[in-house]
């Protein structure tokens, strides 16, 4: 199988840590992974704050790169549903009918990370050891736009020494939402002062979720609060093993 | 008389405001978190609820798609049946029918059963002016009504008030437009009800005109529908000799078999109830029973305007039910009057300038802004409509509408730049090795900052938040050597 690395700009510039535990975890499952290193961005940042002709030549560079593999694997659920749902949207828009046609066909080959594990992989235990009291936090566009449901659960379930505690109102937004927590910082700050209230309540080590932008959100206040909570990407704690740790 | 929204800040200065008030978002934690849950049992008993989502959203979309046939055979069959009926373009027409039919029977005072179209035209603020007064039966409407205040949600416009609160207005206001609150009134809910019930009573039996809204109106036979809770819409509906009732033209369903799906979604999505306590149903008028004279107003007031647009269309599929409101994280911190309008939270934010069109003012076009796109509205929607969908599709549109500013704003400049930077990985990469550089003036034993950094955004940032620096080695460079490789 043909597999290439989303490694999402976000991460490619914030958080590399993320990406190369998402390629050594591929690759312990014995996943021959590309990383193709014309990709940059999936376009959200323009499409979701309404530059849709901004985002037509980033959604084109997206399918150029990531046309005619059999799956792109990225560790943003985020990232999932915008080349999913919206990338047809910008490229109607654009009047291109190659365009149309090469996102139609790239979409569905899109997964988050979890989803491909799960679901083409078909593992649920990835071999990961991490003891330390955990809470998972389903980002929203995971859970809603992807529909990813237990399947992040269940891969940190089978992980060895976890001790895994339930975040109480789990599913309700953190608050980031791309330019929103800079256009709405005040509302954006007063729902992730929730979420972080929440993830404390839990007495957790380390807060997981499954994309970074949410985690640099709560993280960012978390550790203005000097909570003691650390942010990790899911992807991390699957890619941890006894030897490695 | 009751305030109004115009001259509302834009939805960020708003918002703020809102959120310093500690009590307010107190009421509306518990209050939303009360209704969320009850919705949720009541909409898991229904085996069948995607299928109810999706029958009601296609008997809408249907209307929608041949509302002018459906528009035509509704005033032929209320016509028939014994009404009047008036078209209105706007709300300055709507509230000059209104107030032509009162004066028109002597009448100074009106009752009136909880409507959201007869809100949205201002109605009771423009009868004022005529020498008219409109008095809300809808308990929560009153204690808007007394307290001088703005309803904050579609279906509870008191939800941001507490018991205690609406105990005061009560005892200080009641005696202004009728029987005055009993001296000892306590905060029981009980007490509160009964306060209200002998202050409305005689208003009921007083009025000669009464006027409301209605959730659906069936074409073929012209029924007038109402769901209400707690009896008063049926009492201004039976009681007067006047009825006029302001209905927006998307309010049509084509059938009475087409209202079975709607009063199983409307009741479990709104209240949490199985079923409304009461549901009225009037078609024209029956001579010796209920008002002898019936007049429907059929309100435009932009839904021509939202209907042609493509994408925006869905929300006029929109039943009123409020479910999109109790289950956003916004709306829960900020509350409804925020949004500056009586259609609040994520409906509101598509649905206001839907109706008015962006670009009028800057109010309108931040609303678009106000959602974090975490889609709770559109999974809870029982007409499923994309309210993100169309959040997007709006603020495109607020963007399209600044291409030809002289002086583009910062954010656009931002966006230019960021789309030139990311269409090539080549200028990726450089972007990136400066800011290397730029971590590297920032302070490099640090992991996050909490200053002030050179970018855009970055104060609304940092003023809560630590933001990370730039990695040390950006993935693509540290892939490239460890592969060697330049693709």
């Amino acid at each position: 199988m043909n597999v290439a690395l989303q490694v999402t700009c976000l991460n490619d510039s914030l958080f590399p840590d993320t990406a190369r535990a998402t390629l050594t975890l591929l690759r312990r499952l014995g996943v021959n992974v590309e990383v193709p290193l014309g990709q940059t961005c999936c376009a959200q940042p323009m499409i979701n704050t309404g530059y849709l002709d901004e985002a037509v030549p980033v959604v084109r560079n997206f399918v150029d790169v990531f046309e005619g593999y059999d799956a792109v694997v990225t560790p943003s659920g985020s990232c999932t549903g915008c080349a999913r749902h919206q990338h047809a949207i910008v490229a109607r828009r654009s009047g291109d009918a190659a365009l149309v046609a090469a996102v139609s066909s790239t979409a569905p080959t899109v997964y988050e990370l979890s989803e491909f594990l799960v679901d083409v992989l078909g593992v649920t235990d990835v071999g990961a050891y991490f003891p330390h009291r955990v809470t998972y936090h389903p980002t929203c566009h995971s859970l809603r736009m992807v529909g990813v449901g237990d399947r992040p659960s269940r891969l940190l379930e089978a992980v060895r020494g976890i001790d895994l505690v339930e975040l109480p109102q789990a599913t309700e937004c953190c608050g980031f939402g791309g330019t929103f927590a800079v256009k709405n910082s005040d509302t954006s700050v007063a729902m992730g002062s929730d979420k972080a209230r929440h993830v404390r309540d839990t007495d957790a080590e380390v807060l997981v979720a499954g994309d970074s932008s949410c985690l640099m959100h709560i993280g960012g206040l978390l550790s203005r609060q000097q909570a003691g909570v650390r942010t990790m990407h899911l992807a991390e704690v699957l890619a941890s093993t006894q030897v490695g740790s | 008389m009751s305030r109004t929204f115009v001259g509302m800040p834009p939805f960020p200065t708003a918002a703020a405001h809102a959120l310093r008030d500690t009590q307010l978002r107190r009421n509306l934690a518990h209050a939303t978190g009360t209704i969320r849950d009850k919705r949720a049992g009541v909409v898991a008993e229904v085996d069948d609820w995607e299928q109810l989502r999706v029958d009601g959203a296609a008997i809408k979309d249907h209307v929608l798609s041949r509302l002018d046939h459906y528009l035509v055979e509704l005033e032929e069959s209320l016509t028939r049946a014994g009404a009047t009926v008036h078209w209105a373009r706007d709300a300055a027409e709507a509230n000059a029918i209104v107030a032509t039919i009162a004066h028109a029977h002597d009448a100074d005072e009106v009752v009136k059963v909880k409507s959201m179209a007869t809100q949205e035209i201002g109605l009771n603020e423009a009868l004022a002016e005529e020498g008219i007064a409109a008095w809300e039966t809808d308990l929560a409407e009153l204690i808007v009504q007394l307290g001088d205040d703005l309803p904050s949600h579609i279906l509870v416009p008191a939800i941001h008030r507490n018991r205690a609160e609406i105990r005061e207005i009560f005892a200080a206001r009641m005696g202004d437009s009728g029987r005055a609150a009993p001296p000892d009134l306590s905060d029981a809910p009980a007490d509160l009800a009964a306060a209200a019930r002998l202050h409305l009573r005689e208003k009921f039996l007083r009025a000669k005109v009464a006027v409301s809204g209605a959730n659906f109106a069936v074409a073929d036979s012209g029924t007038l529908v109402v769901v209400e809770s707690e009896g008063n819409g049926r009492m201004c509906l039976t009681l007067p000799e006047v009825l006029i009732s302001v209905v927006g033209i998307e309010k049509i369903v084509p059938t009475y078999d087409d209202l079975q799906v709607f009063l199983q979604l409307l009741p479990r999505s709104s209240t949490g109830e199985r079923m409304n306590p009461y549901t009225s149903m009037w078609t024209g008028v029956t001579p010796g029973d209920g008002p002898q004279e019936v007049h429907v107003v059929l309100l435009d007031n932009g839904r021509s305007r939202a209907l042609a647009d493509e994408v925006g269309r869905q929300a006029l599929r929109c039943i009123r039910c409020s479910a999109c409101l109790n289950v956003c994280p916004v709306y829960e911190r900020t509350g409804g009057h925020a949004y500056g309008s009586v259609y609040p939270g994520p409906i509101g934010a598509i649905l206001n300038p839907l109706l008015k069109g962006t670009g009028v003012d800057a109010q309108t076009d931040s609303l678009p802004y106000a959602s974090t796109l975490c889609g709770a509205c559109f999974e809870a929607c029982p007409v499923r409509i994309d309210i993100p969908e169309v959040l997007v599709h709006l603020r495109s549109k607020v963007v399209d509408g600044h291409r030809g500013d002289r002086r583009p704003k910062a954010e656009a400049l931002a966006m230019k730049a960021a789309s030139w930077t990311l269409s090539d990985s080549r200028r990726l990469d450089r972007a990136l090795r400066t800011s290397g550089v730029a971590r590297a003036a920032l302070g490099r034993s640090r992991d996050r900052v909490s200053q002030t950094v050179p970018l855009p955004g970055a104060a609304a940032w940092t003023r809560a938040r630590d933001l990370p620096l730039p990695a040390r080695e950006p993935f693509r460079s540290w892939w490239r050597k460890q592969s060697g490789s330049e693709s």
